[in-house]
């Protein structure tokens, strides 16, 4: 039972990583750099969804959809600022205004909230604390059930989105091959735009969960996750959504179970040496393409 | 870059190396003069080694991104498994009664050598992969080595040396912690001199300019540039490129020992992801593969926090902005053909304005 309730929760943990890796992997193939400001947008969304519940008294399903509108101005924002006017110099260029806009976000963070963590306030508080299975014996948090129903029903909507609307294939089109899709009619512009405000809605998605299940609201609070949500990202083959779904829900199960089974200190060491052995033998991830190089 | 001798000028290697020990011998000089009549602030002073150390760092981290080409997201591992192999080092030596610089020497030493084999061991895997999967992979052994130093417990008493993963040594009365798990290292003699950085920032610089003007270095830009072209007259990539990344570990070990010995406490958190990222931003500020502005861009951004103390609160705020306004300044392409034309227009009539020279491939 023991080993039910710790892959519950792995399972739980892995579909954050999973949602804040869509959007890391969505602008990825999009715009083919590393958006190191996508884990502080995490922590913004729950910032703002603490504020709405605390301060505000609003009910908790408005505080979510009213972080998802502040991140998701807050992600087309920071595309067309900071990310914008450096669109085709080269990747390293814009990583390093990315860690620029990470680090904005951040201290602004510290100073209008201020360095000491608050205390979040589940959004699935109203339905009680848990529930008991086996009679008694495997207790299921109620987060960490909506935090798995959340991922499963965001994963098949973004599957169907990019699948099926002419935004999603826009936005796919671009992702192979940004000039050819201009060419196309595509606005390039506007579907980068979408793709930012898609991924900073996820983060603030996924902030309040993540905040729901391990209450104390930092700061800093994004950035672990971020680090392992990318991770998760690379893990699944960079680019590839399906991919960031397994490679965030692995990454969660293997934090988990490493830390329950082998060593609490060590789990973090664990997950990145996992993902060493596993590009090391599939270089490109785990659902990745292959890419040839021509001559 | 060109290697041409033209009309009895210089190249612009030698050029290039020429300011960059022009720019830290004379740094040396005016802050030696300027700390003997008593006009270097104590902030300053305190943070004259780790600005050594910086540069270091960064001069090393420029062998891996500038001129391998190679985005490494974990140099700061390096750099701890350095810093407290000198911490050791140094710890052991201390009842020795060997002078301090005989002393910082060895740890020095020490902490170069375990860099270096920890630089190649893993350089063997990482650099099979490409882009941003080996920059990935990178940051996961930088985080490893993170949590490796978190519970690593060392000791020394008259028994000998001591080391665990628990933090029951069994020392006797007499020893002394030298490393303390997730606590670090507590109680070190702080024997780092702004002397004694200098010296190593003239041995990294030595070292890496010989590197990129020697064979070996041709050999390593040419895999940069062109990987194909280049294994295909012959060229061993893989060996070429772990050269590259052994001798980087080696300096950021260096860096990493003399930045140890400056702090009575260090903690293994020090060296997390976001030391690898601020060094790799003095990198790519500075320009890639160009050395002199590494070392420019280290100083300068290691003293900016400092100086932007009358901002108070918002000083790392400004400090992100500054970030990132100096990166869309030198990098966007609409500023640059701007100021371009401005150019051309100033200089329009006198001569022909020459091409905007061009940094390494990004």
């Amino acid at each position: 039972m023991i080993f039910l309730t710790n892959l519950i929760n792995g399972l739980s943990l892995g579909s954050v990583y999973a949602i804040i890796a869509l959007g890391y992997t969505m602008v990825y193939g999009i715009s083919k750099m590393l958006n190191f400001a996508h884990g502080d947008v995490i922590m913004v969304g729950a910032y703002i969804s603490f504020c709405a519940t605390s301060y505000l008294n609003l009910p908790a399903w408005v505080s979510v959809i009213l972080a998802m509108i502040v991140c998701t101005a807050l992600g087309i924002l920071i595309e067309g600022l900071a990310y914008r006017p450096l669109r085709g110099t080269g990747s390293l260029a814009v990583l390093i205004t990315a860690i620029g806009v990470s680090y904005f976000l951040q201290n602004a963070a510290l100073i209008i909230w201020g360095s000491a963590p608050k205390v979040f306030t589940s959004v699935f508080s109203g339905f009680g604390s848990s529930i008991s299975l086996f009679g008694g014996e495997l207790t299921v948090t109620w987060e960490a059930l909506f935090t798995l129903v959340a991922a499963i029903i965001i994963m098949i909507g973004m599957t169907l989105f990019t699948g099926r609307t002419k935004v999603g294939k826009a936005m796919r089109a671009v992702s192979e091959d940004n000039g050819a899709a201009q060419l196309m009619g595509i606005n390039v512009n506007s579907t980068i735009s979408m793709t930012f405000a898609i991924g900073s809605a996820l983060a603030a998605i996924a902030g309040v969960l993540l905040c729901s299940s391990y209450p104390a609201l930092m700061p800093t609070t994004g950035a672990m996750p971020g680090i392992k949500a990318f991770t998760a990202a690379v893990f699944g083959g960079i680019g590839s959504i399906p991919g960031a779904m397994l490679g965030g829900i692995l990454i969660g199960v293997i934090e988990i179970f490493g830390r329950a089974y082998i060593s609490s200190e060590l789990s973090d060491a664990i997950v990145f040496g996992v993902l060493i052995i596993v590009l090391l033998v599939k270089p490109t991830g785990l659902l990745g393409k292959k890419i040839t190089e021509k001559v | 870059m060109k290697m041409k001798i033209k009309n009895g000028k210089l190249s612009p290697y030698t050029k290039n190396s020429i300011i960059s020990y022009g720019i830290v011998i004379i740094a040396f000089v005016v802050v030696t003069v300027l700390n003997s009549m008593g006009a270097v602030s104590s902030s300053l002073q305190g943070q004259l080694v780790p600005i050594c150390a910086y540069i270091i760092m960064a001069v090393s981290l420029n062998l891996v991104v500038g001129i391998s080409g190679e985005l490494s997201l974990g140099h700061a591992g390096f750099m701890s498994a350095g810093a407290f192999m000198g911490i050791v080092v140094s710890g052991m030596l201390e009842s020795s009664g060997l002078p301090d610089g005989v002393r910082l020497a060895a740890a020095v030493i020490c902490g170069a050598i375990l860099a270096g084999i920890l630089g190649f061991l893993i350089g063997i895997p990482v650099l099979r992969l490409r882009g941003d999967y080996l920059a990935i992979v990178t940051l996961a052994f930088g985080e490893i080595i993170k949590n490796i130093m978190n519970i690593v417990y060392a000791g020394v008493d008259s028994n000998g040396f001591h080391l665990r993963t628990n933090p029951d040594l069994g020392l006797e009365e007499s020893g002394r912690m030298l490393l303390n798990g997730p606590m670090g290292a507590t109680a070190v003699q702080r024997i780092s001199t702004f002397t004694a950085g200098f010296i190593l920032v003239l041995i990294t610089l030595f070292i890496v300019q010989n590197i990129m003007n020697s064979r070996q270095g041709r050999a390593i830009m040419a895999c940069r540039d062109n990987r194909i072209a280049a294994e295909s007259i012959g060229l061993n990539v893989m060996r070429y490129k772990l050269m590259a990344f052994t001798v980087s570990a080696a300096l950021a070990g260096m860096g990493g020992a003399l930045f140890g010995l400056n702090y009575s406490t260090l903690l293994p958190i020090k060296f997390n992801f976001n030391t690898s990222v601020l060094i790799l931003v003095f990198v790519v500020l500075g320009g890639l593969g160009n050395i002199w502005g590494s070392i420019i861009a280290a100083t300068v951004l290691t003293i900016l926090p400092e100086a932007l103390r009358q901002f108070a609160d918002y000083r790392m705020l400004a400090y992100a902005i500054v970030l990132i306004l100096v990166m869309i300044f030198t990098y966007s392409p609409k500023i640059k053909m701007f100021t371009q034309g401005l150019r051309e227009k100033v200089f329009k009539g006198k001569n022909k304005t020459p091409e905007p020279e061009t940094e390494g491939g990004v």
